[in-house]
């Protein structure tokens, strides 16, 4: 019998293989680099990701499908690789500080920030259930050991030991998930169930279902969608602050990609049975997130809550189902992932000068004494709580659009009543760093160097995507087109 | 380049904000002469506007339309008619004459301070200048923060609490705004086929009566929370009475206009059926405030907080104004605008003077100033007299044309609302009893130092205002003449729409001509 080699299209791969080869390279060279100088592998990865994002950007809009189908580029997934990089770029940035002061495993570290990102974009360009979940693992047991990365520290492995626990139960799910759609459409390819999808399931649709169910229970554990958000708090607490803002922001944007190509392309038409689930996660974890955040003391639990409650916006993509909303959440979770990791990131410039200190009284006077980096804070909070001229504004008023096209006005105005909630508690670390004097001095602050270059970078993507979006991401063209 | 105007004005804060950034914090005079010079700049061009203006047309002018995000339909789409020029002019006057009287009053944090003012007046000339309702909304929210800051940091005792309830107060509004907005930008959509925020395009839109009647609520939350109107306005005197003098006065002055502006160039054109239907509820809830504002401000033991409940009934009196339908009320409306800017920011630096001596704004603490603050005593008399409607002031001819307008439109309600002018008269003068006659009761109060050079200059332009309007009001009233024509036309067209037919849920014809001729018939 002969046996068909696949295609291999080395060129469509190319941001992955950077990524991970870079990881890996990064894993042989440490033993070789004395332990204090360690964290220059720092500077490899941040090459890797550079690198990787050039190739990404080269290969934009060409769409090729291949190793028989199994993995495909397109613009979503071009889109979405970009964002991902993005995002490990900035916490490799914001890594580099506190790699030299803790004196982490560097070199560990780095690459595992490497594995992760190369799982996301798998899991961004799987056109298959099986390489999905592999994506979806690689990513995984990364973050499980990031999140312990500190090993004396008592939280840093509960949180670990919680995220492992979950996470792996979560998986189970997921797998479960899979299994089912297998059983209904006798395939793991997600363009063959589509096709299937076509001839309305004659027999299956009951399983179908199911298994889309259980595989969106295990996706939305990775989203930190309620009622799966339970670990969040804690976990994200209890990571390096650098471990928590890539956690917040890269595991949620891949979990966005693959419900994107599972639920509104694949799915077909049976999308619209899966649109009220989406709508109540939707519902409920906005107000979770918002509340639960409003009573939280600690600027790092509130970041947490904060972003349970941004998986609750995204999550209205999901119920518009159209080009038109995968758009939206694209360039939302793009806008999230700046805003969000420049908010950590003048938290660690704060905790590095209060002693490991995130409580919101760790904030006073900081406005007072630090104008631009409580400036940078505030506009960062600002964004987050959609104000405009920010990104975050845009991110909303353009997810909202989707939402209205589709005749969803009701989730809309809950979806503004939840940001008038989350305004109260983003502006009350702004009063605190502004508005309260205090006699202890803030301490003077010296900006690591590598901090501050995340900083302006993020400030000024807020600034960029707030006004001149049209610049930075296409508006004029769904990302991915539904139904085919 | 005429018609670049506008974009120059709003661009000379903005380089005032850019060139103030790489300046030392310590070097404040450097910083005061920028802030100083940008605001006055943009004054005196903001001038230019009135002697260009073309009082013979409705149309938009020095209207500019460039695509700003060509895919979504937002454009940088700007134009004043004469509803918006006099509040756009009025808006460049106080922003200069607030950072000229905060000279001395701040020493905290000044750098910030004056960004902040400063971005105060960017977003709100971008309100009174947006006929894009995406920039408008972009402006309309861009004020909030500076105002949160300005009242947050440099507030009274109690800031941070004022601070929070402003904020939350104008976004519960905004919010549900934007909502409406997008709502009818997808209407436009699945319409015409084609995405826009123009303000003219979408006015044309045919609108159902009944999603007609929600949207209109939802603009209109948002515009009668900025008024404010009864029952939306116990933010107003916390607002007011924290914030630093010239939080005040532009806080007055403008920002209260950008609700009732918001009502006259958004809820009516766009909503001219619902507008007509909700009149009785606005109407009444105008009065309300009329009244009860006027009522609690002859109670209250601070001189701030009597001036912030009086701007309640003031702006009570823009509404029905508006209400009326009529071309007096409209008049009135507006010149009474500009008129509560004018008055009540005066009547709030005279106040803040007074503080930044005394440093404090009880009336009980106060009394027989005259003796020792003659010239302050005078100022403060004219303008008190023109807010409550003297005639030869320009209180009287906004108040009377408002009235006059009421009158001729419900009886019931003019009467109402006169009351409203009997008891402005009665808490004013009122408290200018106690506070600057009588004998002096504090011994702190004999020995103050009059205002300086500084201040009368600050002043003297507001009287020259007070008295201008007061007795040749023909200025201010030709620029808007055909602007509220074509207005009341489109209501007019409206009210016959809700008077002939009057059905549930049945789309109208956005076609003008259509109606016009059915009605000949």
């Amino acid at each position: 019998m002969p046996i068909n080699i696949p295609q291999i299209d080395y060129a469509a791969i190319l941001p992955e293989l950077l990524t991970g080869g870079m990881a890996l390279l990064i894993m042989l060279v440490t033993p070789f680099i004395p332990g204090n100088r360690r964290y220059y592998t720092g500077y490899l990865a941040l090459l890797g990701v550079i690198g990787a994002a050039i190739a990404t950007y080269a290969g934009f809009a060409k769409e090729v499908t291949t190793f028989s189908g199994l993995y495909t580029t397109d613009f979503f997934s071009t889109a979405m690789k970009l964002v991902f990089l993005l995002g490990s770029f900035l916490v490799i940035l914001l890594s580099d500080n506190f790699t030299r002061l803790l004196k982490l495993p560097a070199g560990e570290y780095y690459s595992l920030i490497l594995f992760a990102t190369l799982g996301m974009m798998m899991m961004a360009s799987a056109n298959d259930l099986i390489v999905f979940f592999i994506g979806l693992e690689i990513m995984s047991v990364a973050l499980y050991v990031l999140a312990g990365i500190r090993r004396v520290d008592l939280k840093s492995n509960e949180a670990s030991l919680k995220y492992f626990f979950l996470g792996a139960f979560a998986t189970g799910f997921v797998v479960f998930g899979i299994a089912f759609i297998y059983g209904a459409t006798g395939t793991t390819s997600l363009s063959h169930v589509f096709d299937i999808s076509l001839y309305k399931f004659p027999n299956s649709g009951l399983y179908l279902m199911i298994g889309g169910a259980l595989l969106l229970i295990g996706l939305a554990f990775k989203m930190a969608s309620f009622p799966f958000h339970m670990w969040v708090p804690d976990v994200y607490e209890g990571a390096p602050t650098a471990v928590t803002a890539f956690m917040s922001s890269g595991p949620k944007a891949a979990a966005i990609a693959i419900l994107a190509r599972v639920f509104i392309f694949a799915f077909g038409e049976q999308t619209a049975v899966i649109a009220p689930i989406f709508w109540v996660l939707s519902v409920t974890t906005m107000f979770v997130g918002n509340l639960t955040a409003i009573s939280q003391s600690n600027v790092k639990r509130m970041l947490a809550y904060s972003s349970i409650a941004h998986a609750g916006y995204m999550m209205i993509a999901f119920v518009a189902a159209s080009g038109e909303a995968v758009s939206a959440v694209a360039f939302y979770i793009l806008c999230y992932t700046v805003m969000n990791i420049g908010a950590f990131a003048v938290l660690i410039i704060v905790e590095s000068k209060s002693d490991g200190d995130n409580q919101l009284a760790s904030f006073t006077g900081l406005g007072r004494r630090h104008p631009i980096l409580g400036a940078a804070m505030a506009l960062f909070l600002i964004s987050l709580a959609g104000i405009p001229p920010t990104a975050g504004f845009f991110a909303k008023f353009y997810l909202f659009k989707a939402a209205i096209l589709k005749g969803h006005i009701l989730l809309t105005v809950i979806a503004v009543i939840n940001s008038l909630i989350s305004v109260y508690y983003y502006l009350r670390v702004v009063v605190v760093m502004f508005m309260i004097d205090t006699e202890t001095e803030f301490r003077p602050v010296t900006y690591p160097s590598a901090l501050y270059v995340a900083l302006v970078i993020a400030v000024m993507a807020v600034l960029a995507l707030g006004i001149l979006p049209s610049y930075f991401f296409p508006f004029d063209q769904p990302m991915l087109v539904p139904f085919g | 380049m005429e018609q670049y105007i506008l974009t120059i004005i709003i661009a000379i804060p903005i380089l005032g904000i850019l060139l103030m950034m790489p300046v030392s914090r310590k070097a404040e005079s450097t910083l005061k002469g920028i802030a100083f010079a940008t605001s006055f700049i943009a004054f005196v061009v903001s001038l230019y506007l009135y002697f260009m203006f073309d009082s013979s047309t409705a149309e938009m002018q020095f209207a500019v339309k460039i695509p700003w995000i060509t895919s979504l339909g937002i454009s940088y789409n700007i134009g004043i008619d004469g509803i918006s020029l006099w509040l756009f002019i009025l808006t460049t006057f106080l922003s200069w004459l607030s950072i000229w009287s905060s000279w001395n009053a701040i020493k905290d944090r000044l750098k910030g301070y004056l960004i902040s003012l400063l971005l105060l007046e960017v977003g709100m000339l971008g309100v009174f200048m947006s006929l894009d309702l995406f920039l408008f909304y972009v402006f309309w929210e861009l004020m909030l923060i500076p105002m949160y800051f300005l009242i947050g940091i440099w507030g009274g005792t109690n800031k941070i609490y004022a601070t929070i309830k402003f904020v939350l107060f104008t976004l519960v509004g905004s919010l549900l705004m934007l909502v409406a907005i997008i709502v009818l930008y997808v209407i436009h959509y699945n319409s015409t086929g084609f995405y826009t925020f123009d303000l003219a395009q979408i006015s044309a839109l045919a609108i159902s009566a009944k999603a007609q009647l929600w949207l209109f609520a939802a603009f209109a939350l948002a515009f009668a929370i900025k008024v404010p109107m009864f029952p939306f306005h116990t933010w107003l005197p916390d607002a007011h009475v924290q914030a630093p003098t010239a939080g005040s006065v532009i806080l007055a002055g403008v920002l209260l206009k950008m609700g009732t502006y918001g009502f006259l160039r958004f809820c009516i054109p766009l909503f001219p059926d619902a507008f007509v239907q909700y009149i009785p509820i606005i109407s009444v809830l105008a009065i309300i405030g009329i009244i009860y504002g006027a009522l609690v401000a002859m109670v209250q033991k601070d001189v701030k907080s009597l001036v912030a409940f009086s701007s309640v009934s003031h702006l009570g009196f823009v509404m029905i104004g508006i209400t009326a339908l009529n071309i007096q009320g409209m008049q009135g409306s507006i010149i009474q605008m500009v008129n509560h800017g004018i008055s009540t920011g005066a009547l709030f630096l005279i106040v803040g003077m007074i503080y930044e001596r005394r440093h404090t704004r009880l009336i009980a603490d106060l009394g027989g100033i005259f003796t020792s603050m003659p010239v302050w005593t005078t100022f403060f008399i004219i303008v008190a007299l023109s807010s409550i409607g003297l005639p030869f002031t320009n209180g009287f001819v906004g108040e009377f044309l408002i009235l006059l307008g009421t009158f001729k439109a419900n009886v019931v309600y003019a009467v109402f609302a006169a009351t409203g002018m009997v008891l402005a008269a009665a808490y004013m003068l009122w408290m200018l009893q106690r506070v600057v006659y009588g004998k002096i009761t504090r011994e702190e109060n004999r020995n103050l130092t009059d205002i300086n050079l500084r201040e009368k200059l600050i002043l003297i332009p507001l009287v020259i205002l007070i008295f201008w309007i007061g007795i040749y009001p023909s200025t201010f009233f030709k620029p808007m003449e055909k602007s509220i024509e074509s207005l009341l036309k489109t209501v007019e067209i409206a009210k016959g729409r809700t008077e002939i037919v009057r059905p549930e849920g049945v789309t109208f014809t956005a076609d003008v001509s259509n109606i016009i001729e059915e009605e000949g018939d």
